[in-house]
């Protein structure tokens, strides 16, 4: 009965999604608010209709209704809880159903958002925006109901479900997803912003100068809302690759990870861009371009991941007529975005002047490298497909490329990066800046030359690499104690002057400082990393990195729908110090027959040791004796704490006054 | 415990898939530090054949243990690391490498980002210098006058960033 609820609502939110489009469309068309107001209640009981529908694919799994296709297909009664309720979005099916809950949610709370004056959207912006998010669920809603229905019914139901792949059943994969979809799916609102304010292009000579800004300051929150969820949502995916997977590392460059990145870049770039926009009216034009990019490249990911044109570990394994489909919404929704785009952008205008040292010109630069990386990442990605399709060769695009492409373009952009903030808005001074930041280059330089003494072997471009880590930590930092004045003024009046920051820029501060932890980390940890692979008996050990881990005994063990291989081992420094227990575990799952690794993981201040138990063989002495790797991974915690930093900026950032919706940009208070 | 005990031996029998391919013995370093490090940094670079975008460094397939053996063994061999790549290459096709190569066909992956980048400057130094020819017309002393009264009457909260640079 609820799996028909469901598949209900999930139909009534789709035509819901129509009658917004329709309603939102015609209402801006005759001007009439009431028919506007029906498109927005519209959205909001569309976003309701897919919550409800949900909310009983999710009851389904939890009680393991096997007669639902996609429940037997992905759920097993011996899961633990919290995989069975995310195994609700571990499939094409359940996902895009996900996909859809988002969409529609921020469609809603576009629909909410206040109109008219005092900061609010215009009428007409906001109603166009509506209609168009609305023709976006309409499409998704759709492809759901009409090809990849979860709600389908299997005759005769199994007795036993085949179960989530063990892989994904992991507290940290169950939460990805969520956040990688609100992250994606966020940048629709963007990208309907971005076409309300092309349709609306007429109408902007009417609302004078003050529109670009505006503009700015209304899409400025969604960019950064999804890019903060997109932040976390790699950031959660990279951790779980790097202790589920066991290979020790975290970011393979594979096509889907690159999708993923794709619309982080892009938003990336769409955030600083947008400050340009919103400050001073410049860029509308590329503002644009890039509010349509970003979720574009959520659509191309969504499209490689699902359409099985790509091998990869992620792929879901779709069959390529959807795939078709998929494309053919990507063609429709970005084509028209585009050529509606390249129709319009003559007539944006931003028409103000800079010199090109300047807070722009920093900014622009920022642009020049962001869109360059992402353009090398989407080649990266689709090199292979296009050149198979056109001469049949096949190459394949793996770390070595992005190597040589993508960490030279980042590297120049590293460069540059904290000398944006310390330049004036319209002409700066480039002098200047090099003076406050001289104390930071300096301290950077000594820093990376610490890191190369610090580790074995030498090897001149990882110090190189630290020192530009420690370049940007120690300049978002050299920015923020000369905004605060510190050591320059009185305590009373740097305190006055931390006080008065804004959210926004403390949130700058740690986002770029968090880049900078990121960089340091990841440089070490690729660099330096040592590892070791031995078959053990119990008593033995081996040693990489100045560690040694020892077998002490190996056990089996059951767990709620495994059974595992649990290695207990005494990880010490060479000398035999610093003992500390961990386990390792090979799991074995009956339902799928498959099997997982459980790495063991020791926490040494900022470095990791990681073991991971391999098969069992027959030992020397005819003893039974285990594969045992054994990784000593230096800084490896900066490589997740940096982006959970620059995640942290993004929120302090968003929970700023002055890019809240519908509060002035500027408030009148006592001179 | 029956259960336990099924399970254990599904178990086993799962670990050491021995019908269909023996587990991949662990493998033996080169003797030689040094060949070891660049056979290490070779194995980055190879795709396995059988595998989803993994390089042989991780794999964990038993094709991926014979193709470092293959490595390990040319490089001991005295083999150059360019000469082991061509070899690979001659066997599986230009697919094996992460790196591809650089033809006129993959011209455009190669330069594209950098091309992209230089354009981009060019672009962004043509129109500073077009912009720069047609801006700025100093202020008339009324239109001074006019600023300096605005700016006095001004009961906002200045902006942190705006004016930064005069302070």
């Amino acid at each position: 009965m609820i799996v028909e609820v469901g598949a209900f609502a999930l139909l009534l939110a789709f035509v819901l999604s129509v009658l917004q489009a329709v309603l939102s469309g015609v209402g801006r068309r005759l001007s009439s608010p009431v028919l506007a107001g029906g498109g927005q209640g519209a959205a909001i009981a569309s976003a309701l209709a897919v919550a409800v529908a949900f909310g009983a694919l999710i009851h389904a799994f939890v009680t393991s209704d096997f007669s639902v296709a996609n429940v037997a297909a992905n759920s097993h009664t011996d899961k633990p809880m919290l995989y069975k309720v995310a195994g609700a979005w571990g499939s094409h099916e359940g996902s895009l159903l996900l996909w859809c809950l988002v969409m529609t949610g921020f469609g809603a709370f576009l629909a909410r958002a206040r109109t008219g004056g005092g900061g609010g959207l215009p009428f007409g912006l906001k109603t166009s925006a509506v209609a168009v998010q609305g023709g976006l669920s309409a499409l998704f809603l759709a492809f759901t109901v009409f090809t990849s229905n979860p709600f389908a019914r299997l005759d005769p139901a199994p007795f036993q479900g085949a179960s989530l792949n063990p892989l994904l059943q992991d507290p940290a994969l169950a939460v990805h997803p969520p956040l990688l979809y609100a992250g994606y799916v966020g940048f629709s609102v963007t990208f309907s912003l971005a076409v309300a304010a092309l349709i609306e292009g007429k109408a902007l000579a009417g609302l004078g100068q003050g529109f670009w800004p505006a503009w700015g300051r209304w899409v400025r929150p969604w960019a950064l809302a999804s890019w903060v969820f997109l932040t976390l949502g790699i950031t959660l995916g990279a951790f779980w690759a790097y202790y589920e997977l066991g290979w020790g590392g975290w970011w393979f460059w594979d096509p889907v990870e690159n999708a993923s990145f794709m619309p982080w870049l892009a938003g990336a770039a769409l955030l600083h861009s947008a400050i340009v926009t919103e400050r001073r009216g410049g860029l509308a034009g590329w503002t644009v371009f890039l509010a349509l990019l970003a979720f574009t490249l959520s659509m191309l990911g969504a499209f490689l991941v699902r359409s099985g044109v790509l091998t990869s570990v992620h792929a879901f394994a779709v069959d390529p007529e959807r795939g078709l489909t998929l494309l053919a919404i990507l063609g429709l929704t970005a084509g028209s975005a585009f050529a509606l785009f390249a129709w319009r952008a003559p007539q944006l205008k931003g028409g103000v002047v800079f010199a090109p040292i300047s807070r722009e010109g920093g900014l622009v630069l920022n642009n020049l490298f962001l869109t360059a990386a992402t353009a090398t990442v989407l080649l990266g990605t689709l090199y292979p497909l296009i050149l198979q399709a056109m001469n049949g060769s096949t190459i394949s695009v793996g770390p070595p490329y992005f190597n040589l492409t993508f960490v030279p373009l980042m590297a120049c952009a590293f460069l540059i990066l904290p000398a944006g903030p310390l330049l004036a808005w319209k002409r700066g001074d480039l002098k200047g800046a090099s003076q406050r930041l001289a104390l930071a280059g300096a301290l950077a330089i000594g820093c990376g030359f610490l890191g190369w003494l610090m580790f074995d072997p030498k090897k001149a471009m990882a110090g190189a690499g630290l020192a530009m880590g420690a370049w940007l930590v120690l300049g978002a930092v050299a920015e923020w104690a000369d905004r605060i004045r510190l050591f320059r003024a009185s305590a009373g009046e740097t305190l006055r002057r931390a006080k008065g920051l804004p959210l926004a820029a403390w949130g700058m501060t740690l986002a770029h400082a968090g880049l900078g932890v990121f960089v340091l980390g990841a440089v070490a940890e690729t660099a330096f990393k040592a590892e070791a692979a031995l078959a053990l008996s119990t008593g033995q050990s081996v040693a990489a990195g100045g560690w040694v881990a020892r077998l002490d005994e190996v056990k089996i063990v059951e767990g709620p729908n495994y059974l595992a291989e649990r290695g207990t081992l005494t990880v010490t420094r060479a000398n035999g110090a610093a003992p500390r227990v961990i386990t390792a575990e090979r799991r074995f799952f009956p339902a799928g027959g498959q099997t997982t690794t459980e790495v063991g993981l020791d926490f040494r201040g900022l470095d990791d040791v990681y073991v991971v138990m391999g098969e069992r063989r027959a030992g020397r002495d005819g003893r039974p004796a285990w594969t045992v790797r054994l990784y000593w991974n230096p800084w490896a915690r900066l490589i997740f704490l940096g982006p959970a930093i620059m995640a942290l900026g993004g929120l302090l950032s968003l929970l700023d006054r002055r890019l809240r919706l519908g509060v002035g940009a500027r408030r009148k208070v006592k001179a | 415990m029956k259960r336990l005990a099924v399970l254990s031996a599904l178990l086993v029998l799962a670990a050491s898939p021995a019908l269909a391919e023996p587990a991949a013995a662990p493998d033996r370093p080169l003797a030689d530090a040094a060949q070891e490090a660049r056979a290490q940094a070779l194995f980055k670079d190879v795709r396995c054949v059988v595998c989803q975008h993994e390089s042989i460094a991780d794999s964990p397939a038993g094709i991926a243990a014979d193709m470092r053996r293959l490595v390990r063994e040319e490089i001991a061999s005295g083999a150059s690391d360019q000469a082991v790549r061509e070899d690979l290459v001659r066997r599986w096709g230009d697919y094996i490498l992460f790196r591809p190569p650089v033809r006129w066909t993959t011209g455009l992956l190669w330069f594209g980002p950098f091309a992209l980048v230089l354009i981009g400057g060019l672009v962004m130094l043509w129109r500073a210098r077009r912009r720069r020819a047609t801006s700025t017309v100093p202020l008339s002393p009324t239109e001074e006058a006019r600023l300096g009264a605005l700016l006095k009457a001004e009961t906002i909260r200045p902006d942190p960033d705006a004016n930064r640079p005069h302070d």
